[in-house]
């Protein structure tokens, strides 16, 4: 019941109106950022952040995570009405979402999709408020090589469930360690890999290097895909509001699945999006109406949507208690911690109660506000959309710029996101993830230090990973995940070769 | 939009480029590799020497994408249709050119004309917008951004000479 007490501590940091309003421009902000394409989740945060330098650091995060539920609500608008996914995690929603629109129930679409979200992301928040003390305190008690061995347990996690090939995952994550390295060595002091290049002294800031794949990546592959917005008009009024929340409660056991699957897939670094197509896929094998699927299903809204949220709001748990973010843009987020000069992990539930509490409560209402705004804003965000690519292409090209400058006031930063910008496309096309990159990039340094404190405590062994309990399981967890895409390919082979004697 | 027969027209193949990113990648592996040798990846007195971490980085890298060249000669990845076709390449290009050429006005003109600019050749090149709204459009935008960055955030950004003939 502690957990209790301290979230109405938190409610009482959300009397301040001034937060109240940083989190109605998060959520606008937010959608609009969901809604247009080269501007997503992590990169609209990750340009917004510089802004917050000035600002304390519980407003700044209240403002900077709305913008990550209003990205979450927005991507629905897109997929919905134009078919054109707004956000990677809402691809799955487009199966049945277009269709409806398709046959004129874009209304009803709507409706689902921003409640189901509303229900993924309440279901995880609550998840979080009664958990995140819970491990917190456990991780209390963490040393370096236990610290590590959870970071490992996140890589491994990648390669386990990401959906593209290993091989690949690997390279993109050990290249993001790679980019991390560049610089000063934090402990020794050397420089490493600048090659005589004294700007790159400082390394590579992962704020631009988001800028650069999310953004200007997304909006090259835009390019080439030839986009055209023509979408279906939506109409929202409150009757077809009311008559879709009396058919949903019938979708209460695909909600709930998507929630868990949501929040699994949040809390090991799974992501959003491979959580919206499990969701999809389990509720496509469990419904009567499976076979219609793909052909406009609600229930087909409702699986994806529910685990997208619920993942996205669940990846901030291990952020906040470990310090190890569950998805791209928890890991901007985290960034943002450390600029503002505070130290994530289980010390932050101890030092800073009213940020972390605040923020907790700020999930709540955050999203409350955030399903009213966007129930009743569609219309002018679907109006957006129809302004040509070729005026929002520029702009937002020029934010994008702007966005890696002001992140250290050097200019080599915006020829840097305009590399990355061509690595996030090509990378893009051959199936390379994007977030183990990030996430590396993020975490390199913590990572790499948390190894390094291990090693001199052994004396350079490797057996300190698993001279106790918990260490030893959370390696081994690791080791099983890293290894998950040959050991199920293994058990497939198995399991046809056992049934075809049979048939 | 043109629909191209899949295999037709095609730049580059999916299974080329893989292997062409996979080499890229191995000689970037490479290089973190033989400056973490020149750093040390050994042990020095009070605990690691710098490139004890990056070595094995940069190992992985070469190992996963030589995995990635072998299984893609084998067959078992990447598809066979193109990596990019002529018409995507060109419509990727008609984004990428301006904007690389806008990258570095920022470093001459400071970044708000360099906007203007930007944000008008795109409207009026590849939106065949009228001049009226084009002119607008790219006045407003930087505008909205200088009032925004400068004086709300107080955050300077880039100038070039024609802000120093405005006084700023």
């Amino acid at each position: 019941m502690e957990a209790l007490s301290s979230l109405i501590a938190g409610f009482s940091v959300l009397g301040d109106p001034a937060n109240v309003l940083y989190m109605l421009i998060g959520i606008t902000l937010g959608v609009l950022i969901g809604v247009l394409p080269g501007l997503g989740g992590a990169n609209g945060v990750a340009i917004l952040l510089p802004l917050t330098f000035s600002m304390s650091p519980t407003s700044a995060i209240i403002m900077l995570s709305c913008i990550y539920w209003g990205a979450l609500f927005g991507g629905a608008i897109t997929s919905i009405l134009f078919n054109i996914p707004g956000e990677p995690w809402s691809v799955a929603t487009t199966f049945d979402g277009y269709p409806l629109a398709q046959q004129g129930r874009a209304g009803e679409a709507l409706t689902a999709a921003f409640t189901s979200s509303f229900f993924g992301a309440l279901f995880a928040v609550i998840l979080v408020t009664f958990l995140a003390p819970l491990i917190a305190s456990m991780a209390l008690a963490f040393g370096p090589a236990e610290l590590f061995a959870v970071q490992l347990l996140a890589f491994c996690s990648f390669v386990g469930m990401s959906r593209e090939p290993p091989s690949k995952t690997i390279a993109a994550m050990m290249l993001g360690f790679a980019l991390a390295a560049v610089g000063q060595d934090p402990s020794t002091g050397q420089l490493r890999m600048t090659f005589g290049w004294y700007e790159l002294l400082r390394g590579f800031n992962f704020l631009i290097a988001v800028i650069g794949l999310f953004g200007i990546g997304e909006i090259l592959l835009t390019m080439e895909e030839g986009l055209a917005f023509r979408g279906r008009s939506a109409k929202i009024n409150p009757r077809v509001v009311l008559q879709t929340w009396a058919k949903l409660p019938k979708f209460w056991a695909t909600a709930l699945r998507g929630a868990i699957v949501g929040c699994w897939m949040g809390i090991t670094p799974g992501g959003a999006t491979p959580a919206s197509f499990m969701s999809y896929g389990v509720a496509k094998r469990f419904s009567k109406r499976g076979a219609h699927f793909g052909q406009g299903e609600l229930e087909g809204v409702v699986a994806p949507e529910t685990a997208a949220h619920a993942a996205g709001t669940s990846a901030l748990l291990p952020m906040l208690t470990l310090g190890i973010p569950g998805s791209p843009t928890a890991a901007v987020l985290l960034g943002g911690l450390l600029i503002w000069g505070l130290e994530p992990g289980p010390m932050l539930f101890i030092d800073q109660p009213d940020f972390v509490w605040g923020l907790i409560a700020s999930m709540y209402l955050g999203n409350v506000v955030g399903l009213i705004v966007v129930l009743t804003t569609v219309p002018l965000f679907a109006a957006i959309l129809r302004i040509p690519f070729s005026i929002i292409a520029p702009v937002i090209i020029t934010v994008c710029a702007i966005g890696a400058f002001t992140v250290r006031n050097a200019l080599l930063d915006i020829t840097f996101m305009l590399i990355f910008g061509v690595i996030g496309y090509v990378f893009k096309k051959l199936q390379y993830p994007l977030a183990p990159l990030v996430l590396a990039l993020v975490l390199g340094d913590m990572a790499e230090s948390n190894f390094r404190n291990a090693m001199v405590l052994s004396d350079g062994g490797l057996w300190i990973f698993w001279s106790n309990g918990l260490v030893g399981s959370i390696c081994g967890l690791a080791v099983f995940m890293l290894f998950w895409p040959l050991i199920s390919s293994g058990l497939k082979r198995l399991r046809s070769r056992r049934s075809q004697p049979a048939e | 939009m043109r629909h191209e027969d899949e295999t037709g027209d095609s730049l580059l193949s999916n299974r080329s480029a893989n292997i062409l990113v996979a080499l890229i990648l191995i000689a970037v592996g490479g290089l973190v590799i033989a400056d973490s040798l020149r750093l040390g990846i050994g042990w020095a007195e009070d605990g690691p020497r710098p490139g004890y971490f990056p070595f094995y980085t940069g190992l992985l890298i070469v190992l996963a994408s030589l995995c990635t060249i072998v299984l893609t000669v084998m067959g078992r990845m990447g598809s066979k249709g193109p990596f990019v076709r002529r018409e995507q390449f060109r419509d990727v290009m008609k984004v990428f050119v301006p904007t690389a050429i806008y990258v570095a006005l920022i470093w001459l003109i400071g970044i708000y004309v360099a906007s203007a600019v930007f944000i008008a050749v795109f409207m009026r090149w590849l939106g065949k917008f009228k001049w009226p709204l084009t002119i607008i459009v790219s006045l407003a935008v930087p505008f909205a951004l200088f009032v925004i960055f400068e004086l709300w955030f107080l955050l300077p950004l880039p100038k070039g000479p024609v802000e120093d003939l405005l006084g700023y």
